[in-house]
């Protein structure tokens, strides 16, 4: 039954890495969990979407505004990649330099456009590392 | 991962963290404390720069770049100009070369990308065991 289980989480992992959603860091942060921290990715990928829900809306919001602020969006979006990054999420990192791109050129639509795929690229890691954790 | 107690000839080094990411800030606890430093963290360079006030000393600090209250190259400047000649490395996340210098003529011993890596660490601990 164990078996199954680690053979189950070996296959969703290797999914999460094939689809380009996860990276390198990821392992890192496996490699660090421990007796003395049993639930350390976990803990840090929930500390993770904890703490960029607040970035999200921050960002969300000042592309509301008309004109656009592009330094401050970069500078969001700065620290939002920094923390993607820590996760190991690949595909949202990309999809944050992309947005920082369109920041630096000033292309508003860009901007938006990036963002709305960034918060699908968001969501749907979210469940998955959701599914990933729950199997025991 | 290995034990790289051999690499400080059984020596506890002590570390301060300085970032304002709470992510980041755990991530490098937990790495660094498997190398067998003792680790502090705080959230901007005033804190760290506080801390050296009251009395306290670090064998390494990792100072985060950017951070609201004081920013790392200033954190740096001021820790330097206040005689602190301890390991300071500079820990960013920004690509620009001219960027990490500017950071780097603050005073920094390194600059190294975040978020950290065993290899950095192993490079780091090789350095101080040198001091």
């Amino acid at each position: 039954m164990e078996r199954n289980l680690h053979k189950q989480l070996g296959n969703m992992k290797k999914s999460l890495f094939d689809q380009g959603y996860l990276d390198e860091q990821f392992i890192q942060l496996e490699e660090l969990q421990d007796e003395a921290n049993p639930n350390f990715v976990e803990e840090v990928v929930t500390l993770y979407y904890r703490d960029s829900a607040r970035l999200i809306q921050n960002i969300e919001q000042t592309l509301e505004n008309n004109p656009l602020d592009f330094a401050k969006l970069d500078n969001y979006m700065h620290q939002f990649k920094g923390s993607s990054c820590s996760i190991g999420a690949k595909k949202l990192k990309n999809e944050c330099t992309q947005f920082r791109e369109h920041c630096k050129t000033g292309n508003g639509d860009g901007c938006k456009r990036t963002f709305q795929q960034l918060k699908k690229e968001y969501a749907a890691l979210k469940k998955k590392l959701e599914h990933y954790f729950q199997v025991p | 991962m290995t034990s790289n107690n051999i690499l400080t000839l059984g020596q506890k080094f002590s570390v301060l963290i300085v970032d304002d990411d709470k992510i980041i800030r755990r991530i490098h606890k937990v790495l660094l404390n498997k190398f067998g430093f003792e680790s502090h963290t705080v959230e901007n360079g005033k804190e760290a720069v506080d801390l050296y006030l009251s009395g306290k000393h670090f064998d390494l600090i990792l100072m985060d770049m950017e951070m609201p209250v004081m920013d790392g190259p200033k954190a740096t400047r001021e820790l330097r100009a206040m005689g602190v000649n301890n390991m300071i490395v500079g820990v960013t996340s920004r690509g620009l070369d001219s960027e990490k210098q500017a950071f780097t003529e603050a005073g920094l011993d390194y600059c190294v990308e975040k978020p950290l890596t065993s290899e950095t660490i192993t490079s780091l601990l090789q350095e101080l065991a040198k001091k």
